[in-house]
Formats: C-alpha cells, sequence, structure tokens
C-alpha cells in the first residue's frame, strides 16, 4: 500500500518528548557547613585570610584572592537592606504584593537576596534594619528554606556609608 | 568535615519538547497508533524504515509513504544486560536493528529475548504494541521472538 506524506484530520502532527534529567548535587565542603548551620538556625560565613572579606554563603574559597577560605564565624542574622524590589504580580507560593530584598549581614561582605515581611512594602527602604525569621527548631532543614524571611527590627536605618558599596 | 557529612541531594530536571512532525514523521507517527509501520521509497527505490524527510543520497523531498510488515528479521544487535530508566524494557533486552518485511532499512527497537543465548543474526521478530496508543514511538513497545 502506499499513499502520499500529507495531513488529514485526527492525524499525529505534534507529539511531546519530555527529557528528564536525574542529577546528584553536592555543594561541597563549605557550603554543607553553611547549609547544616541553618538546620540549627546559626548562619555561618567564612573570611578570607588575605582580603579579610567574610563570604555568605560560604564558597570554601576567595573568589577574588584565589585562596582557601578556612577560618569560619557566625553571623548575627540581623542586617541592612541595600537593595529591594516590591513584586505586585503574584509567583507561585509567594501573594503579591512582596519585597524581595539584597542584604547585608552584619558582618558579611556580600549580599544576599531574602524575602522581606511583617511591614507594609511601602515601608522598606534602603539603609532599612532586618532580623532573619527562623522556622520553627523542629521543621528546619539543611537549605535556606529554613529561614521564613526578614523583617523590620525597629533599629535606626543604617548610615549611608555603612552600605553604600552594596546598593 | 568528614565525607559524610558533606550534603548531596537529587536534583531532577524535566521538561517537554513538543514538536511539530512535518507530514513524514507524522504518518509514522500516525501508523504506529494504528499499529501499522511505514517508511518512504527513497530515490534510489529503497524503502526506509523509519521514513526520512529527506532523501539520503539527493537531498530532495521524500513523500511516497510505503506500509512494510510488523515482522522481520534481525540485522545486527548488541545485548543490553543492564537497563536503565526509561529504556524500553526493565529487563535485560536486545537492543537490534530490526528489518521489517519490505523494508530495506534497520529499525532500531529492543527485542524481548529473555537471554541473549536467544539472539541470533536473521532471527524474525514481530513487533509488540502498546494497548493504549497515542502516536508515539512507544506505541511500538518491542520486538517478540518468532523463531531464532
Amino acid at each position: 500500500m502506499t499513499e502520499t506524506a500529507a495531513e488529514a484530520p485526527g492525524d499525529v502532527t505534534i507529539v511531546d518528548t519530555p527529557i528528564h534529567l536525574d542529577f546528584s548535587y553536592t555543594p561541597g565542603v563549605a557550603s554543607s557547613r553553611f547549609l547544616r548551620s541553618l538546620e540549627k538556625g546559626e548562619i555561618v560565613g567564612q573570611r578570607c585570610p588575605k582580603c579579610q572579606k567574610v563570604y555568605m554563603p560560604p564558597r570554601g574559597a576567595c573568589s577574588m584572592c584565589g585562596v582557601a577560605t578556612d577560618e569560619e564565624l557566625t553571623l548575627s542574622g540581623k542586617g541592612t537592606v541595600c537593595t529591594f524590589c516590591v513584586t505586585r504580580i503574584p509567583s507561585p507560593g509567594l501573594e503579591a504584593p512582596y519585597v524581595s530584598a539584597w542584604i547585608r549581614l552584619d558582618g558579611a561582605d556580600i549580599t544576599s537576596m531574602f524575602l522581606i515581611q511583617e511591614c507594609d512594602p511601602d515601608e522598606v527602604r534602603l539603609g532599612m534594619r532586618v532580623e532573619a525569621v527562623w522556622v520553627d527548631d523542629a521543621d528546619r532543614e539543611p537549605n535556606l528554606g529554613s529561614i521564613k524571611y526578614f523583617r523590620p527590627t525597629g533599629e535606626p536605618d543604617a548610615d549611608y556609608d555603612t552600605y553604600k558599596d552594596y546598593v | 568535615m568528614s565525607a559524610s557529612d558533606v550534603l548531596v541531594a537529587n536534583h531532577p530536571i524535566e521538561y517537554v519538547y513538543t514538536r511539530s512532525t512535518g507530514p513524514v514523521i507524522g504518518a509514522f507517527m500516525t501508523a504506529l497508533r494504528d499499529r501499522r509501520i511505514v517508511g518512504v521509497r527513497a530515490s534510489d527505490g529503497r524503502v526506509l524504515v523509519p521514513p526520512a524527510e529527506y532523501d539520503p543520497v539527493t537531498s530532495e523531498d521524500l513523500s511516497e509513504i510505503v506500509e512494510v510488515g510488523d515482522a522481520g528479521e534481525v540485522v545486527t544487535w548488541a545485548w543490553n544486560d543492564t537497563p536503565r530508566k526509561g529504556q524500553p524494557l526493565d529487563r535485560p533486552f536486545a537492543w537490534a536493528l530490526v528489518k521489517l518485511d519490505g523494508a530495506d532499512t534497520g529499525l532500531l527497537a529492543a527485542v524481548d529475548a529473555g537471554d541473549a543465548s536467544a539472539m541470533s543474526t536473521g532471527m524474525r521478530v514481530k513487533a509488540r504494541w502498546a494497548d493504549n496508543r497515542v502516536g508515539s514511538i512507544r506505541d511500538l513497545v518491542c520486538f517478540d521472538v518468532v523463531s531464532a
């Protein structure tokens, strides 16, 4: 039997081809220590022995100096808003409006992104002092989900000079 | 920090390509849904299964769809002792090029032979079809051994 290739109603014209990749991810020694510290309700960073900058999260090496960062220190969980964004469109798991902010934790020399809650989005501003709100002890896991969000501490705003390099 | 303190997590990534088949591959997929296998006739008269959209010699468009049998002979094969997730069968099987009756090329498929000792070049095999066919290469589950 022969026929000519031509589509007729009901013919297959579209196929779905799913791609599935199983990765086994390991964050390495430094980040594992950081993630396990989160499970205990602590935030661990690492200091570069050369430039003295503190990495949070730690990566085991200073990307600027190219040396290992062996010295470990625990950060307080308080920090300063350096940049923020109010999103007015909901995302999966997030009701709008919500605020995401780059926060420089006290003692750290890099900013990290967290949500800010327990305040009106319009009140969020550069220099605002915030603190981590943790998931209950029993529910904490070795991942960043153990920090629910940051909220205002009520302290006076930080001096611009203290965070101007991170805006 | 001991090696066992280093975290490891499964990190699966899955995404779906939705592809337009075009008329030639579409005819192949449509036929599979109907428990039929079709190829395409090339400029030199050979029947290519699975069908190619372009002639392997002249590069011209091909469009003459030719139905072939759902049984044929094993041209070459390799035994797969440890099937991996997502492969056609979850027990050891042969990957084989099967030249179907009326075809001039081999179709790569699984042969459910049970044991490598049951496999031989030139053996007859017949298609096993899925109960629920949707117009996918998976409609052709594998080939069964007809006679060694």
